[in-house]
């Protein structure tokens, strides 16, 4: 199913603006992610698509080709996976999972045949006539998930479903659920305020910031091609480079840097892996902060420019607190947007 | 050789205890079992004090009985939706009206009575019907019922449940039905149990609101004690307690339920 928004704003009684008038377009099968700080909009964005907020009028919602800004929630057909899962804790897993099914008129053999096989794409056949109150936190997620799919619904809505989960067992089931939306075939939109999250399982990322969608692309376009700084920030933890413009170089604290193009009225951005330590570069400064990370080093250089530039070492041997390093960032590496008196 | 003087001590306070609040109790009872209270055990045990209660006072017995199934079923109606609508709309005018609620709990039974008598007392059928002690009665016990709802209403995410239910095509009325309910009948049944035994027992407001032809159990009581034998008034005791006991451990019981889901 497509779905379209057209000039969807949300207003609140207090007059709080929460959604400024958005435009989305999500295409049949594409999973969407709606990323952004908290505060964003994101959240209540998906609310207007789920039916549980009504928009500012001039708004509308169209599932292919029905409007369904005046339909209510229960009328809509939508899977919803909840933060707090939401799951009925006076049905058993499998009652859980067929409650939409019930709410359908199913027979009750089609109920339970159908019940029986979402439990076994989600890995919960066993469970599925425990309470939920003995279930642990990963596997109320994919119920969640289970209840959400097993009616069918046209459009799949996923509310930050792992933040209530530990860390380590987020990683795992950020993967699971990314393969489980790609086997469903369902048009999904998934909000977080993870970039991780969103990069992981979606085919496109919406960037929320203030009440708007600021860019939405593929992960790799947001990653290497952000419009602006909040994206550039945001999506890969770009840093600014401070310093003074000079036509085609970039004049710091540390030496010069050539920009390798016109950088007058840009703000400029590199991301942490493209700082390399390299004994011929051209900007020279001092090791401040060592991080190891198993797999890399995270080094922290002073005196490059007023604040710290974080680079990432792969090598064996980082250098020392103290000593002084030559640093070289190529000139295609680095992020030139335009100007907005703010950065990260 | 000390430790157990205290042990003695403890168990001779445990003791006189439970005697302070049983023998009046058995000495009661035993009363209404026996031939003749004065000539004391020796005249021998009967039931026939007891037949005679229920000679008497059967139709208070199915009045009590009647008058708080009927007390339940007007406090569910009232109370259920009462709490739903309180829990769902949580701010400073719901709290104002849950303690406008309870202000019949804070008022006592006499003065709710006299309000209801100068209220209603001319509107003669009303006056003399059953109904006028079951308004006094639902006035009585409905904050209990909405307040033991509302505590496991309140410990619940209602909101987002019932959002579930409605992304999953679930009406209003479908997700108050399977939703709200379920999730709050350990709350309906400590409510319940506690205004079917209040209704029984209640005395002082039912007292100012019976009529010659329409005594509730209590009443009842009250009435054998100041003329009947004094058998006759330990036995109508005992079919007190027969009644009401079971229902006061039932509720203890749903109460603890309803407690541990609360918390």
């Amino acid at each position: 199913m497509t779905l379209r928004l057209t000039n969807t704003a949300k207003t609140y009684p207090d007059g709080t603006k929460a959604l400024m008038p958005t435009d989305l377009t999500v295409e049949t099968g594409e999973v969407v992610s709606l990323l952004g700080p908290s505060g964003c909009g994101k959240t209540t964005l998906l609310r207007i698509i789920a039916g549980l907020e009504t928009p500012d009028t001039g708004g509308e919602i169209w599932f292919d080709d029905d409007n369904v800004t005046a339909q209510p929630v229960e009328r809509r057909n939508v899977g919803m996976v909840f933060q707090s899962y939401a799951l009925f804790p006076n049905m058993s897993v499998g009652a859980n999972v067929g409650y939409g099914l019930k709410m359908q008129k199913l027979s009750k053999p089609e109920i339970d045949a159908r019940v029986t096989q979402v439990l076994e794409m989600c890995q919960l056949e066993k469970f599925s006539h425990r309470s939920i109150s003995a279930l642990s936190g990963g596997q109320r997620q994919r119920v969640a998930l289970a209840r959400a799919i097993a009616p069918r619904p046209r459009l799949l809505l996923l509310d930050e479903p792992l933040s209530a989960l530990d860390a380590a067992l987020r990683e795992t089931l950020r993967d699971e659920l990314a393969i489980l939306l790609r086997k469903f075939q369902i048009t999904a939109i998934f909000v977080t305020h993870d970039q991780d999250e969103a990069m992981a399982i979606a085919d496109r990322v919406a960037v929320m910031a203030e009440g708007r969608v600021v860019q939405s692309g593929t992960p790799e376009e947001l990653y290497r091609n952000p419009t602006s700084a909040f994206v550039a920030g945001f999506v890969g933890n770009a840093m600014q480079l401070h310093g003074t413009h000079d036509g085609m170089l970039l004049k710091l604290s540390g030496g010069v840097l050539p920009l390798g193009r016109d950088g007058t009225g840009q703000d400029i951005f590199v991301r942490a892996e493209d700082v390399l330590i390299d004994s011929s570069g051209p900007l020279k400064g001092q090791v401040e902060t060592v991080t190891f990370l198993g797999t890399h080093y995270r080094v922290g250089i002073g005196g490059l420019m007023p604040e710290i530039l974080i680079s990432i070492f792969p090598g064996q041997s980082a250098p020392r607190i103290g000593e002084t390093v030559q640093v070289s960032i190529k000139p295609e590496s680095l992020m030139l947007l335009p100007q907005t008196g703010r950065g990260k | 050789m000390h430790k157990s003087k205290a042990k003695m001590l403890q168990l001779i306070v445990t003791l006189s205890a439970c005697a302070f609040l049983f023998v009046p109790t058995i000495l009661s009872v035993m009363a209404g079992v026996t031939a003749n209270y004065f000539q004391g055990i020796s005249s021998g045990l009967t039931l026939k004090w007891v037949f005679r209660v229920w000679e008497l006072y059967a139709d208070s017995i199915f009045l009590s009985l009647w008058l708080a199934i009927a007390c339940l079923f007007c406090t569910l109606l009232i109370g259920l939706p009462a709490a739903y609508g309180l829990a769902r709309h949580p701010g400073w005018l719901s709290r104002i009206l849950e303690e406008f609620i309870s202000l019949p709990l804070a008022v006592p039974g006499l003065a709710l009575a006299l309000a209801l008598l100068q209220l209603y007392g001319s509107m003669k059928g009303f006056r003399a019907s059953w109904t006028f002690i079951l308004v006094g009665h639902v006035l009585y016990t409905l904050p209990f019922m909405v307040r033991s709802i509302l505590a496991v209403l309140a410990a619940i995410d209602l909101k987002t449940l019932e959002e579930g239910a409605a992304t999953l095509g679930a009406s209003p009325w479908q997700r108050f039905r399977d939703i709200v309910v379920p999730n709050a009948m350990p709350g309906i049944l400590a409510g319940a149990l506690t205004v079917v035994t209040l209704s029984i027992g209640e005395f002082n407001l039912t007292w100012m609101l019976h009529t010659p032809y329409l005594k509730t159990l209590p009443v009842g009581l009250a009435d054998s004690y100041a003329s009947m034998r004094l058998e006759v008034a330990s036995a109508y005791t005992l079919v007190f307690f027969v009644l009401i006991v079971p229902l006061l451990m039932a509720m203890q019981w749903a109460s603890a339920r309803a407690q541990r889901i609360a918390q």
